[in-house]
């Protein structure tokens, strides 16, 4: 880590939509490099070594997923993906090949910079391998070590799998886990696990946790790709 | 003539004809002199055919000529040499010359006929010249055969003449001509060196000659006319004067007909060719149908009409009704050839008809009958076999009618010993057995029976008895008698036969005409038409069928797999040809007639819509006139339902670009107006930002500042509206169904709306319990997100928006629930259309787009969607998804685990 604050490289081929990163992103003492082609963006990661990498999937000369792909086979760093509604199938993948989040087009500045907080502390915590058996928010409580969870100091009882799920989310606060993800972790490989078992178990949570279960806070959906546990 | 046509023949490629008496008058000579005039002023001139028989004064004229290549054409082993007129249109000069316009082309050219090849040219805009004998024209055939005893073979239709934009006679004095005969400067085929010395004699010289100038000088009369008539110069002859000429199957029939073509020719009259079928058309012969049909189709081809009358029991009465509609001025009929006894008892058709036709004029013309050459026509004709219809007798009849009278005797004479009778009685007895003969076994039946019965009755019963003689010679009157009622009652059989044949034939002819409009009429669009009519025409006439419809460029293609595979490609060709040409082509016509298959024309009302193929199995099976015309009138009813069929499809696709026109005009008003809008307020907020920032107060910066950020969020909402409707009217849209809880789309669409609903109260009531629903949770979120942005616009802030949720064993249904002024009376429907929004009070931003989307989704999950008013105010609009399917269950989990 720098002193002069953490490197981020974009890479788009938008010079309009760069500029306005930049110019936001160094607001926020960030340095900020920018490429505009896949192949640009791989030899400057490779050259720089930045801290966090903003990338947008419809790139002219590689497609963003295969980027991210290419750079996860190196780069250990948070992968941010940028793309446009729609392309849903698109995000999933390119989350499953290692990206840590994922901002669709267009997106505030709040959250964008709310991202890139969350990733790079997360990338932070990850490398410094301790995680924390407590984490909190708003009224709720988790003791990953003891397998609690109190919702205004009283406990609420969660079946294994709603424990196992909540636990993975927590591990990844702030971060999207694709359905695939959250499947592979809480059910492991058993057969026959479906989407709709984590759309279940999901639902469940929101209702123990949430205060209104029909407007989620922190038990977010994101609609076609997976769920997030938003703290902030 | 109006100026129009004067317009058209002014632009239309020239053809001049150099037209002789006879053959070395020196037409090829005056052609070529022409034509180096024409040279020398520069035209660009190209020898198509010119035959200098290797002349010297006539070769020299041909110096500096551009020749066209002929093609090679194999003929019975040897090739020939022959016009090649795809090169000719291909090279498209502004002039070419075709000598010898009667020639006749090798066999596997594309036409019989030179003159089919100039007139094509003509039709590529290629000016012609051309050279003809006086001898070759089609209606003078028989006129210089009755001269020169000769019968010409090849022949040119009379209209190529009539066509001719200049005609120059070539003529030379008879003596030079002989003296240039002599001389060797006429070429002669050596094998016709004996029929030319014939020829040239100088009677039938002067005869020709004289034929030639009569015919300029009546071309030259017509043009005259024409230019008084296209000048305002009242034309001399009646106007609307027609002929109408009857054709019968003799030969003799075909000299009427030129007759006729001379005259109606002179008189610048049109023609008809009319045939009466009665039901002595049974009782013609294979030769004479055939000649039947030549004759009409020489009509045709001399540019007469054709009608195939279907006549009850008087012929007059028919011609007469024709010449009537018709307006027919002048009625030509031959000269009889029957006796006059026949006249006497039968009528004279000549004198009924003279009785009857009242104001119209007869002409009756001798139709000698002169002799066919024993090659035939200019054509040769397929052998036609007809299945005889005529009634054939089989021995079994005579028999019969044998028996019948030998009956007759045996009774008669038991009668005549038993009680008596009397010779009167007797006859009586045989008279009833001959009646009974005739009655059931027509004529010839009853001839025997009526000759035994005179003979028995004689033999028997008539004294002296036992032998053949008469004592009293009043008997010979019972004889005569009993004679002839076996005539006349047979003869009466014999034509009630007849008629219950025709009778029949028609009725077999309107059923299978109906039967065919009929599937026509029930067939929708154009693929069962064209089947259905291929299937009628098939069977009509045992043939194999195909229907041709051109493509875009006007290139025929087989409709069916099967047509392709039995119609190679030269088939098609001939196909184009009848298509490109509006004429029938190939099988049984003059062009191409070596094709396999008869082609014919779909003519509608306006344009040739395509091309019926028949390809016989066996003889073709329309040989005889009416079956021709059946087969043409199958082709004009599949025409005219094609063309109905195509005009149907047409203002389909006329209506729908229209409707697509519509749509995007209004989509790209609309757009434009919702773009525009906020684009205008983000670069005036933009632009105040960036010129006097130091002068505005903090609240004034916020203010512009929200104000952009506000734009911002709706023209992305349009947009995304934008890329939603074309996809959903490209029909990209593809629905990827899952089963979700309804809970987790609603929380998403309202966590996307926190900051467009600015803090409005959103009551949600989903129970719990509430199955999974299948739908792709993405486009299902857009519809919440459209419902409930309307439901923002349209409802006041301090009121709450309601989502309801429940469901039934195979329905979902969702509720979005307002409390604002709710729609319009009758507009529930509407509401959903594109670009439809509903003055509710102020005018809203939204491109009227949100709904439509709403409604393509849902439909797209099989569901429904319905507005309505609530009955305690403000609108709702409920969403129907089917729970199709099993929802799938979800193990149970130890809750102690």
């Amino acid at each position: 880590m720098d002193e002069r604050g953490p490197l981020l490289l974009i890479v788009d081929d938008e010079p309009q939509l760069c500029r306005y990163l930049r110019t936001i992103l160094s607001n926020q003492k960030y340095r900020v490099m920018d490429a505009g082609s896949a192949r640009e963006g791989e030899s400057l990661a490779a050259s720089h070594k930045p801290d966090l990498i903003l990338l947008d999937l419809g790139l002219p000369d590689m497609d963003g997923m295969c980027l991210t792909k290419k750079l996860r086979e190196w780069y250990r760093g948070p992968i941010i993906v940028i793309s446009a509604r729609g392309q849903e199938s698109d995000k999933i993948q390119a989350l499953d090949f290692g990206a840590n989040d994922y901002l669709t087009k267009p997106f505030g500045t709040g959250e964008l910079l709310a991202r890139i907080r969350v990733a790079l502390r997360q990338n932070r915590s990850e490398n410094s391998d301790g995680s924390e058996p407590f984490f909190a928010w708003a009224n709720v409580h988790v003791n990953l070590a003891a397998r609690e969870v109190q919702l205004d100091g009283v406990v609420v009882h969660l079946t294994p799998n709603e424990f196992n799920l909540l636990s993975i989310l927590v591990r990844h606060a702030g971060k999207v886990l694709t359905h695939r993800q959250l499947l592979h972790e809480v059910w492991g490989g058993q057969p026959g696990a479906q989407p709709h078992y984590l759309r279940v178990y999901m639902a469940q949570l929101r209702h123990k946790l949430e205060k209104d279960p029909a407007r989620p806070r922190h038990l977010l959906t994101e609609l076609g790709v997976g769920y997030r546990l938003k703290v902030d | 003539m109006n100026l129009q046509e004067e317009e058209a023949r002014k632009n239309r490629a020239r053809l001049k004809i150099f037209f002789g008496a006879a053959p070395g008058v020196g037409k090829t000579y005056a052609m070529l002199l022409e034509t180096q005039k024409l040279m020398l002023e520069g035209a660009e001139v190209v020898a198509g055919v010119v035959e200098t028989h290797g002349r010297a004064e006539t070769n020299a004229l041909t110096c500096g000529l551009e020749y066209l290549p002929k093609k090679t054409l194999p003929y019975r082993g040897i090739f020939l040499e022959e016009f090649d007129l795809e090169a000719a249109l291909k090279r498209k000069p502004k002039l070419i010359l075709m000598d010898e316009l009667a020639h006749t082309n090798v066999q596997g050219s594309l036409h019989a006929k030179r003159w089919q090849d100039v007139w094509d040219l003509l039709d590529a805009s290629i000016d012609v010249f051309t050279t003809v004998n006086v001898q070759h024209l089609e209606t003078l055939r028989d006129v210089v055969a009755q001269i020169t005893g000769i019968a010409v073979k090849e022949t040119i239709p009379d209209t190529i003449l009539q066509r001719a934009d200049e005609i120059e006679l070539v003529d030379i004095p008879v003596e030079e001509l002989q003296e240039r005969l002599s001389e060797g400067k006429v070429y002669v085929p050596e094998q016709a060196r004996h029929a030319i010395d014939r020829f040239f004699r100088k009677g039938n010289l002067l005869a020709l000659r004289e034929l030639a100038l009569r015919r300029t000088a009546e071309l030259v009369d017509a043009d005259m006319r024409r230019y008084m008539s296209s000048q305002g110069i009242t034309h001399t002859w009646a106007a609307g004067a027609r002929l109408l000429v009857c054709v019968g199957p003799g030969p003799d029939s075909a000299n009427l007909v030129r007759a006729t073509k001379r005259m109606a020719e002179s008189m610048g009259a049109p023609w008809i060719a009319a045939y009466v079928e009665t039901i002595r058309h049974w009782r013609y012969s294979e030769k004479e149908r055939a000649q039947l049909e030549e004759n009409l189709r020489l009509a045709e081809r001399l540019g007469g009409e054709t009608v195939v009358l279907q006549g009850d029991l008087s012929l007059t009465d028919d011609l007469v009704a024709l010449a009537h509609a018709r307006n027919v001025t002048r009625i030509i009929v031959g000269k009889t050839r029957r006796p006059r006894w026949m006249d006497f008892f039968c009528g004279s058709i000549i004198g009924d008809l003279v009785r009857k036709s009242g104001d119209i004029q007869i002409h009756i013309i001798s139709s000698e009958e002169t002799k066919e050459p024993s090659e035939g026509d200019t054509k040769t004709k397929t052998p036609i076999a007809v299945p005889q219809r005529s009634f054939r007798y089989s021995w079994t009849h005579f028999i019969w009618s044998a028996s019948v009278v030998l009956i007759a005797t045996g009774i008669a004479g038991l009668l005549d010993r038993r009680l008596g009778f009397q010779m009167a009685d007797t006859a009586m007895i045989y008279v009833l057995a001959i009646l009974i003969v005739a009655a059931q076994m027509g004529l010839w039946p009853s001839v025997l029976a009526s000759l035994m019965s005179i003979l028995a009755f004689d033999f028997f019963f008539v004294p002296p008895l036992h032998a053949f003689a008469v004592n009293d010679f009043r008997h010979l009157g019972t004889f005569a008698v009993m004679f002839a009622v076996g005539i006349v009652i047979g003869n009466l059989t014999e034509r009630l036969r007849a008629q219950m044949k025709l009778a029949r034939t028609r009725e077999h002819r309107t059923l299978a005409l109906l039967k065919l409009s009929g599937d026509l009429v029930r067939s929708a669009g154009s693929a069962p038409l064209i089947e259905s009519a291929v299937c009628n025409v098939a069977t009509q006439f045992q043939a194999k069928v195909a229907i041709f419809l051109p493509d875009e460029h006007g290139r025929l293609k087989s409709t069916t797999p099967e047509a392709g595979a039995i119609f190679k490609q030269d088939e098609l060709a001939v196909a184009q040809w009848a298509f490109d040409h509006h004429e029938a082509a190939g099988l049984s016509t003059d062009t191409l007639p070596g094709a396999k298959a008869l082609h014919l024309p779909l003519t509608g009302s306006k344009s040739v819509l395509g091309v019926m193929a028949i390809l016989p199995e066996g003889v073709p099976r329309w040989a005889e006139p009416d079956q021709r015309f059946l087969l043409e009138a199958f082709a004009n009813q599949t025409a005219l339902a094609v063309e109905r069929v195509s005009l149907a499809e047409q203002r389909i696709q006329a209506q729908r670009q229209a409707d697509r026109e519509q749509l995007r005009n209004a989509l790209l008003s609309s757009v434009s107006h919702d773009l525009r809008t906020p684009l205008s307020g983000i670069t005036g907020a933009t632009s105040a930002l960036l010129g006097d920032s130091e002068d505005l107060s903090k609240d004034a910066k916020r203010d512009l500042l929200e104000t952009i950020h506000e734009n911002g969020l709706q023209l992305q909402r349009l947009v995304t509206n934008l890329l939603d409707i074309t996809k959903l009217e490209s029909g990209s849209l593809t629905v990827k169904k899952d089963w979700i809880p309804m809970e987790e789309v609603v929380g998403s669409a309202l966590n996307r709306l926190e900051t467009f609903l600015q803090g409005r109260e959103v009551r949600v009531e989903l129970p719990s319990g509430l199955p999974l629903v299948p739908m792709d949770p993405v486009l299902m979120e857009q519809v919440l997100v459209n419902l409930l942005e309307n439901a923002h616009k349209y409802s006041p802030l301090t009121q709450p928006v309601e989502i309801k949720g429940w469901a039934t064993e195979h329905l979902f249904t969702l509720c979005i629930a307002d409390k604002g002024p709710g729609i319009p009376e009758g507009e529930e429907e509407r509401i959903f259309e594109k670009l439809v929004r509903l003055e509710r009070g102020e005018r809203k931003p939204g491109a009227g787009l949100g709904l439509a989307i709403c409604k393509g989704i849902v439909q797209a999950h099989g569901g429904w969607i319905q507005a309505s008013n609530r009955p305690t105010g403000g609108a709702q609009f409920l969403v129907g998804i089917p729970l199709e399917g099993r929802a799938p269950s979800i193990p149970t989990e130890d809750v102690d685990g």
